[in-house]
């Protein structure tokens, strides 16, 4: 880190001070809009923790590479020759043009397109156009693409700016038993990414933060989607009155069980098969899968019943990744990742997408009416002179403590909100 | 050529003012029963089943859709009260006796919460004779810009 960038950042930061701004059971409506919070954020949230960038599969082979963000900064996750995963700034260090772009592709090389310097997957500067002019100015060796560190948990790669960041499985600490039961939704393949899809909204990240683990909304946002769902499986997303919970799992991470009876996949193979599966496991037996596989199958393909929020900016919800990209202070990028099994049936992942595109997405039966409800948040949150919170308080006088020791609240409560915003303001606050 | 020219676009004008006018269940009518409505993700996609899409519908998927879009329940299909389409650019691909596969280009404007955007996409049909009128049997919209980032769509493309 240079000089420069320690005074931008410690003068952004010196002014923002949220500890009247965020309290237990509410936060102040600023949070959502206020310019100087968002570049205060981009420092001390997102530079300084563990942040999503990609899934394994999605840089299968060497030479795989996926784009991405950190916060603001555009970053590569490839795969080298050797089969090692890097993150890198996607940043060349001559005149800064980036090395990369698209989603995600197949390269030998990165090779910036300004002068030319090339770059192997690891990052090492491998060659710059007419060297002779750098003789006696630097060594090449000393200009690879900036490596970010990385870690990887069953299959998710998180990056941190943070140089002694907690290792993350510390950091993710709760949230690992229920990323592991997450995973058991590909159906006994290995986890694959099947395709994204991308939409932005008018309003703040935090908005669509505090959505995951809102289960308070489902029933009144995404009435559209549960008409048109089968009588069964519309019982099934009638979850408020239901035995779910929101948990808390420390370091602002939450998990919200909607349909308990989805936790283990693994378990009640002997489950009847729902209506809305019955023809995807004729197909299965057509091909001739063997009794158990359909049903480990069947099991498997609607996805879990339950959230697991991952501060700041993924999240494991029912049956993708959610993952959210801060644009500016009033404009959030989303990804829903769909996720089936490499190597897995086709019916298998043609059944996926199908139910994914049901609900996902900017043509889904279900996140558009999500987007909407974000984007009034927004514009209502301009209202009224500096008194106006937004309240986070729901069930906090009914709060247990769940099988893991973790405060718990009922299926709609605000508790992963509050875990979120206790973590949030822990940064934010944080001495620099 | 000319005259078949003249059947197929006067077809998918038709189409385009049935949706701009919200005659959902005549645009129903149009389709094939076995017809597939895909708006693709990736612009070179051509294996639809196999590939994530914003939307892959069979019969049942567009009437689901269309009660979707007028059952009053959905909040994003009510701001978005109109859209403005034109369908140009026709050019016939292929034609036998049974099939006729067209593409054109599409603008459709939206005004949403004040907002004005365009959506320009390429637009293949497949259409099979049915007497003197046809029967969609895919239709593909390939949004210009369905590789990054969209906004919500609260209609039929
Ligand atoms: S900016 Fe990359 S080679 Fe000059
Ligand atoms: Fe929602």
């Amino acid at each position: 880190m240079t000089h420069m960038d320690n005074v931008c950042r410690s003068k952004r930061a010196a002014e923002v001070d949220v500890s009247g701004l965020v309290l237990e059971d509410r936060v102040h409506t600023s949070l959502y809009s206020d310019p100087a919070l968002f570049e205060a954020e981009l420092d001390k949230v997102f530079n300084n923790t563990w942040v999503w960038v990609a899934h394994e599969s999605e840089v299968p082979e060497s030479g795989s590479y996926k784009t991405a963000h950190i916060g603001r900064q555009p970053v590569i996750v490839s795969r080298d020759r050797k089969g090692e995963i890097h993150v890198l700034l996607n940043r060349c260090r001559h005149r800064a043009a980036t090395v990369c772009e698209g989603k995600r592709g197949k390269v030998k090389s990165f090779v910036c397109p300004y002068h030319g310097w090339g770059y192997a997957l690891d990052g090492e500067l491998r060659a710059v156009p007419k060297p002779e002019e750098y003789e006696g100015v630097f060594d090449k060796k000393d200009f690879p693409l900036v490596t970010v560190r990385h870690e990887i948990y069953n299959g998710m790669i998180f990056a941190t700016m943070k140089a002694d960041m907690m290792p993350l499985a510390d950091f993710l600490g709760g949230a690992k038993k229920w990323i592991d039961l997450f995973m058991k939704q590909s159906g006994g393949y290995p986890m694959k990414v099947l395709g994204d899809h991308r939409f932005r909204f008018p309003g703040n990240w935090k908005i669509q933060l505090e959505n995951t683990t809102d289960a308070y909304h489902f029933p009144v946002v995404h009435k559209s989607f549960v008409s048109s769902l089968d009588e069964q499986t519309s019982k099934v997303f009638d979850f408020l009155d239901g035995d779910g919970f929101v948990e808390d799992l420390g370091n602002g991470h939450s998990v919200m069980v909607m349909i308990p009876a989805l936790v283990d996949l693994e378990e009640n193979l002997d489950a009847p098969i729902p209506d809305r599966f019955q023809d995807f496991a004729k197909e299965l037996e057509r091909e001739g899968r063997s009794d158990q596989e359909i049903r480990r199958l069947v099991r498997a393909v609607g996805g879990t019943g339950f959230n697991v929020n991952l501060f700041p900016n993924v999240a494991c919800s029912m049956a993708f990744f959610r993952v959210l990209r801060p644009i500016a202070v009033e404009e959030t990028e989303i990804h829903h990742v769909a996720l089936g099994g490499e190597g897995a049936p086709a019916a298998f992942n043609q059944m996926r997408m199908r139910l994914h595109e049901h609900f996902q997405g900017p043509m889904g039966f279900g996140t558009p009416d999500d987007a909407e409800a974000w984007e009034r948040v927004q514009k209502g949150s301009y209202a009224g002179l500096d008194e106006e919170w937004i309240l986070i308080n729901r069930g906090q006088q009914h709060l247990k403590t769940s099988q893991d020791g973790n405060v718990a609240g009922a299926v709609c409560s605000e508790t992963g909100m509050r875990a979120a915003y206790r973590q949030y303001k822990a940064m934010m606050t944080a001495k620099a | 050529m000319n005259e078949l020219m003249n059947d197929v676009t006067a077809f998918i004008y038709k189409e385009a003012d049935m949706l701009d006018f919200k005659e959902y269940q005549e645009w129903l009518n149009l389709w094939d029963a076995d017809g597939i409505y895909v708006v693709p993700i990736d612009p070179e996609a051509e294996d639809f089943r196999n590939t994530l899409n914003y939307a892959y519908d069979k019969a049942d998927m567009r009437k689901l859709r269309v009660n979707r879009l007028t059952s009053g329940e959905a909040v994003s299909t009510q701001t978005t009260p109109k859209t403005v389409r034109a369908p140009t650019r026709f050019r016939i691909l292929s034609s036998d006796s049974d099939r006729v596969t067209v593409r054109c280009a599409q603008h459709i404007s939206e005004n949403r919460h004040g907002v004005l955007r365009t959506y320009p996409a390429d637009v293949t049909y497949t259409l099979r004779r049915d007497g003197d009128d046809f029967r969609i049997v895919e239709k593909v919209v390939r949004l210009l810009n369905s590789d990054n980032h969209l906004s919500s769509i609260g209609y039929i493309l």
